[in-house]
């Protein structure tokens, strides 16, 4: 039991110390690592507690892949610049408020949660932990979301791939004047289209590219 | 004290394990070199010891005794801590590696989604490496090889799932058991070849080598180190070759298993079948090196997303119907 807290308060002040330093933090960079630090630490709290595929999911999609995508946009955009643009200029002003909201109204979604679980026990459906219990944690997740909760789950699917359509659509531009490599164009290309023998008249030469 | 002995016993396992795995990185740039100067015929490193094989201890001891030279206008925390970070990772995925059905450091429910993580986490130590040397080539290295990465682990974790529909546990061990009668490589021969692909390109090996393209890139991401900090990001890249290449034998070649159960086979014990495996995969891993030009960065993410991705998907597709309509679906 003491290496278990050990380890749990070690993670838990990991997690806090670098939650802080990524707001904290002047460069910008920095920050997404100790937002890396951070997600890692999570995930290994999930660990601790049993739910080892959560955890590892929370590494493969947040470490893996979401945090790469973060790094990119941050080294490649001037993010610092623009965030100290923000601060000092005159549009903080409109920004600030914005983000005080969004911030009060997750932190009181996050008390509700809390406080639902702490004094309403009996929201949560445990009739079926005992037998949740004997198989592994991957196995009650997956007839947990494919069977109850298909719909939603679907659902979410969808939402989800609808957004990716959105965002591929609302970036892309048909660029003119590109050369891409086609394969099919490649492969099907005869001699007779790029070659062709001419009788070229003395001092006339030929005229090409017309 | 209880504590202690714990301990000690858990150091002595690890040590077991990484003191091995550390002599044979060694070993397999040796090979590595060798099959690659064999393919164009030259000797390659024949000098230092019998057939050469004390070369890449030499390489290291010199490695070891060169100046480290950090830029001073680099990022010195994030610029030392790269290669560590490569090193660290490529170690601590052998810890799922099931070398016969005992022998394994941690049998963990979720070992093939660990290997998983591991090799994404991969990916942190080319990019702070390159972002942290401020400088052109290596950034532009890192980035290249992020961008490649991820592209690539997209189409290996589908593959696993392929291989996870055939088993229905995410237990290393019992992906092995699971193949005792028809290794994966046969039903899943597409995917066999999709998933080397795939390690070639994750791996950085040629003929993906772009993050480290020397025509145009000097050594991108490994421009700036020298010494101690180049050799284990060296060490680490070839660490994580050997485990793709045991992620490769455990899903596809049936692990620690014999190839048929008769006499003379089942004599050889479990782990002298996987480090078989291990180095047959790495010789091609070699060989396509020597034989294979290098790719131009958008033919491989084109590769990379328009071609293995939609197959793999497919190949998901039809395994599940396969083993759902032929009642094959592994049910516990």
């Amino acid at each position: 039991m003491i290496a278990h807290s050990i380890f749990f308060y070690t993670f838990s002040i990991i997690a806090i110390v670098s939650a802080i330093m990524v707001t904290a933090s002047k460069n910008t960079v920095h920050s997404v690592f100790f937002l890396i630090l951070d997600f890692i630490s999570i995930s290994c709290l999930f660990i601790m507690i049993g739910a080892e595929f959560l955890g590892m999911i929370m590494l493969i999609v947040y470490v893996g892949a979401v945090a790469v995508l973060f790094l990119f946009v941050v080294m490649m955009l001037n993010v610092a610049q623009q965030k100290n643009q923000w601060f000092s200029s005159e549009a903080s002003s409109k920004h600030i408020p914005v983000g005080l909201i969004i911030s009060t109204l997750i932190f009181v979604e996050l008390i509700i949660v809390v406080g639902g679980w702490k004094y309403k026990p009996d929201l949560f459906d445990i009739n079926n932990s005992l037998e949740l219990a004997k198989v592994s944690n991957t196995h009650s997740l997956g007839q947990v979301l494919y069977t109850d909760y298909i719909h939603v789950f679907q659902i979410s699917g969808m939402i989800l791939l609808v957004a990716m359509i959105g965002a591929i659509v609302l970036t892309f531009r048909k660029r003119v004047g590109v050369k891409t490599q086609s394969y099919i164009k490649q492969i099907s290309r005869e001699r007779s289209d790029g070659v062709s023998l001419l009788n070229v008249e003395f001092k006339k030469g030929v005229k090409i590219d017309d | 004290m209880e504590y202690l002995s714990i301990l000690f016993d858990q150091i002595y396992k690890i040590l077991f394990l990484l003191v091995p795995v550390l002599v044979s990185v060694a070993m397999v740039v040796w090979l590595d070199r060798r099959v690659w100067a064999f393919v164009q015929k030259r000797q390659g490193p024949n000098v230092v010891g019998p057939f050469g094989l004390l070369q890449t201890i030499a390489d290291a001891l010199k490695y070891i005794f060169k100046e480290i030279i950090i830029p001073s206008s680099s990022n010195k925390v994030i610029f030392i801590l790269a290669p560590i970070v490569t090193m660290t990772l490529a170690l601590i995925a052998w810890a799922v590696i099931p070398f016969s059905a005992t022998q394994v450091l941690a049998d963990i429910n979720v070992g093939i989604l660990y290997l998983f993580a591991v090799s994404s986490l991969g990916v942190y130590g080319i990019i702070m490496g390159g972002w942290a040397s401020n400088s052109k080539y290596p950034f532009l290295g890192a980035i290249r090889s992020a961008a490649q990465m991820v592209s690539y682990e997209v189409s290996i974790g589908v593959i696993i799932i392929n291989v996870l529909l055939c088993v229905g546990s995410l237990n290393l061990n019992d992906i092995v058991i699971a193949q005792q009668n028809l290794w994966f490589v046969i039903p899943l021969f597409p995917m066999f070849v999709i998933f080397f692909i795939s390690a070639l390109a994750e791996t950085n090996r040629p003929p993906f080598d772009l993050p480290e393209a020397e025509a145009e890139l000097v050594a991108g991401y490994q421009t700036e180190y020298s010494g101690m900090m180049y050799a284990m990001f060296w060490l680490g890249e070839y660490a994580n070759i050997l485990l793709m290449c045991a992620m490769g034998a455990i899903l596809f070649l049936g692990g620690w298993l014999s190839p048929l159960e008769i006499y003379p086979f089942t004599l050889i014990p479990g782990p002298v079948w996987l480090i078989l495996k291990i180095l047959l995969l790495f010789f091609l891993f070699a060989l396509v090196k020597a034989i294979v030009p290098r790719y131009r960065y958008d033919q491989l993410m084109k590769l990379g997303w328009k071609v293995f991705l939609p197959l793999s998907l497919t190949w998901v597709v039809l395994t599940a119907s396969y083993l759902f309509y032929f009642n094959l679906l592994p049910v516990n």
